[in-house]
């Protein structure tokens, strides 16, 4: 089992906003079933910004789309998401229908896949906000005119009445923006929101949701691939690696100091200005294995420059402390260097120090 | 040269006998047209005023964001496009105007690395034939040459021979990369034009492409003409950088002299933009306001005013021309113009 908010250790026993717990993931494929995520955990504090990083493949958008119950072609298969003393993976439509948009939003890369090329932008907030509060259309509409001027659309009465074409991409993405807060959500799920966008619109769009953040309190679930994004706008840091998490901890930690080879080598394989350009740059060999034909234990044996014997076991997560986790056998034994010890009752009997 | 462009000087280092690109004063305007007689009511100055050269052995780097023109001036390279005005001098013969039989034979010697590789292979060509397209095309090899030469090909991007029989689809994103870096220097050219030829790769694959370019950069004296938007990547790859903006290069000089001290406030708005440029939170970032304009109808003055952080009544009215900013770099910003530093051409 896993242990209920890990970060409890630091922050007292407050519940978290969003429990994720043991989630499994599985879609039909030509070559038959396959796993795409493959018993996920992690937890979203209020207010706080949680990234979920990884490469093409690593299960992390469909994990924001399980979340609410958005999969095409694909099924929950296991685990729970706690949300607001619920499973949203056992709710009922009518309370689904209520979770989405009224409490957690989501916006997504391209921003034409959600807006409906053929109504003006204006009236599509004012339906999101109808959807979910009992106003009339007049002052939904004034809402919706203040929620433009908010995410900084220039003219925001004029605007109202544009169609999404006729719109930047930078601004349909600010738009997205505006639909998703128009509810006050405690919780926006963001998938590679600005992905598409150019540098300095993507700049002004991270900077446009943090401010938000800040006045709405809305805790952000941040899916990316962007280890430059992770560190300018995360608290906590979830990587992904084929379906898993294979490690998790306080974003300035696990950037500054990783504890799983993956992370390690992801973060060196980016150059970043200090990137010494004499030496060729750190690669990770190979490429991410396909879920139809996942290696036996560790998944990331095949590419890592660590890998042992002992990897052709699974590795369970260990956790390092201060809930930082990660899922290689080189850690086994590391909480010892100073993290408190868990209570042996928390433990799985045959697994030892393993928490899933 | 139209009212509003700078008089484009030759950016960057003064002329060299190695150059083996020259672009001078380069210019690429699409017409607009309306109406049924199509007559012409704008021109989208994709590429307006553009100079830079490269050495042989070298890179430049060319970032902007879209609608700065940086594609458009890789297929004005290439031939794919006919410039409005303007020279292209590649390895002493200026290519603009030249006939069409004279440039077959100096395309081969130029090369481009696109973005999406599988957009640019025929998905019922076996690798064999995808390599060894270009070698029939400019009749290079045949038959058997041509597939020894495909597998030799193969074997130099980290692939192998047994590949050779196999389909596009077989391969992975950075597979497919390594094959269309194959296929470019079937011919054994001297320039290759990387147009975001990493962008869309994984960045654990990104790194792998990165190294296999500065291999073979350094194993067959290539010079490289890279494009793209990430400018961490730019600057890891290339020796120099220019920066476009709406048509133009405003800025250009030594990869780490220009990222690491951005004198332009174009620039430096591109360099504070790179998210995790530093701890969060730390800096107030020299943000671009607003969004670029068109390019079929760009701002009077310097194109960058309406977005500028700095701007002044100068700006708005009249253009700053590329002036040098130091030794080896040039900028094109009223805010840096020191009386007799204009660049010489």
């Amino acid at each position: 089992m896993v242990q209920p908010n890990s970060r409890g250790f630091a922050a007292g026993t407050r519940e978290p906003l969003l429990r994720v717990d043991d989630l499994h993931v599985e879609f039909d494929t030509p070559r038959g079933t396959v796993e795409a995520v493959g018993g996920i955990s992690f937890e979203v504090d209020p207010d706080q910004t949680v990234a979920v990083v990884g490469e093409s493949g690593s299960g992390k958008s469909v994990t924001a789309l399980a979340i609410l119950r958005l999969l095409e072609g694909g099924w929950i298969s296991g685990g729970q998401v706690h949300w607001d003393g619920q499973d949203l993976v056992t709710a009922d439509a009518t309370a689904m229908r209520r979770v989405r948009g009224d409490d957690i939003a989501m916006i997504f890369q391209d921003p034409m896949t959600s807006l409906d090329p053929l109504y003006p932008i204006g009236n599509q907030i004012v339906e999101a906000i109808r959807l979910h509060r009992r106003i009339s259309r007049r002052a939904a509409r004034e809402r919706a005119i203040e929620l433009l001027e908010q995410v900084g659309i220039p003219d925001p009465r004029a605007r109202v009445r544009s169609y999404p074409h006729q719109l930047s991409g930078g601004q349909r993405q600010r738009v997205m923006i505006a639909i998703a807060l128009a509810c006050s959500p405690r919780l926006l799920i963001a998938d590679e929101p600005t992905t598409a966008l150019d540098v300095t619109i993507e700049a002004q769009v991270l900077e446009l949701i943090r401010e938000l953040q800040r006045e709405y309190h809305t805790a952000l679930l941040l899916v990316t691939h962007d280890m430059g994004v992770v560190a300018e706008m995360a608290d906590w840091v979830v990587v992904f690696y084929a379906g898993q998490v294979v490690e998790q901890g306080p974003a300035a930690r696990v950037l500054g100091a990783p504890r799983h080879p993956y992370t390690e080598a992801l973060l060196s394989a980016v150059p970043t200005p200090a990137t010494d350009k004499a030496l060729p740059l750190t690669v990770i060999d190979g490429a991410v294995p396909g879920l139809a034909d996942m290696p036996p234990g560790c998944r990331f044996r095949a590419r890592c420059a660590h890998a042992w014997q002992r990897c052709t076991d699974e590795p369970p997560l260990f956790e390092l402390g201060e809930g930082r986790q990660s899922r290689c056998w080189l850690r086994e034994g590391s909480e010892m260097d100073g993290a408190p010890v868990l209570p042996a009752a928390d433990l799985s009997p045959a697994a030892g120090r393993e928490v899933s | 040269m139209s009212s509003v462009a700078a008089p484009a000087r030759a950016a960057g280092r003064q002329p060299a006998e190695d150059d083996l690109l020259c672009v001078r004063d380069l210019v690429k305007h699409f017409p607009v047209t309306r109406g049924l007689l199509g007559r012409t009511v704008a021109n989208v100055r994709a590429v307006d005023g553009v100079s830079f050269r490269i050495g042989r052995g070298e890179t430049l780097g060319l970032v902007g964001e879209s609608g700065s023109g940086k594609s458009t001036v890789a297929r004005l390279v290439l031939r794919l496009l006919r410039e409005t005005r303007g020279e292209i001098v590649f390895a002493g013969h200026e290519l603009t105007g030249m006939r069409a039989g004279e440039l077959k034979r100096l395309r081969r010697r130029m090369q481009i690395v696109f973005q999406d590789p599988f957009s640019a292979f025929d998905p019922r060509m076996s690798i064999a034939d995808v390599i060894g397209e270009p070698l029939r095309a400019h009749r290079l090899a045949d038959g058997r040459s041509a597939r020894r030469r495909a597998g030799e090909l193969l074997e130099l991007v980290g692939l192998t021979g047994t590949d050779l029989d196999k389909y596009p689809h077989q391969f992975s994103g950075g597979q497919a990369q390594r094959i269309g870096i194959a296929r470019a220097l079937a011919t054994s050219p001297e320039l290759l034009v990387c147009d975001e030829a990493v962008s869309a790769l994984d960045v654990s694959v990104q790194a792998q492409v990165l190294n296999l370019l500065r291999r073979l950069q350094r194993e067959l004296g290539l010079s490289y003409l890279f494009i793209a938007h990430d400018l961490n990547v730019v600057r890891y790859i290339s020796d120099r950088v220019g920066v476009m903006y709406l048509g133009q290069i405003v800025e250009e000089g030594p990869a780490d002299e220009l990222l690491a001290d951005p004198r332009h406030p174009y620039t430096r708005s591109l360099a504070a933009a790179i998210a995790g440029a530093g701890p969060p939170g730390s800096r107030r970032r020299v943000l671009a306001r607003g969004e670029a304009p068109s390019p079929s109808d760009p701002p009077a003055g310097c194109r960058f005013h309406t977005r500028c952080p700095a701007a002044f009544g100068r700006c708005r009215e009249e253009a700053p021309a590329l002036r040098a900013v130091g030794p080896d770099r040039t900028a094109s910003c009223h805010l840096l113009e020191r009386p007799g530093q204009e660049a010489r051409t």
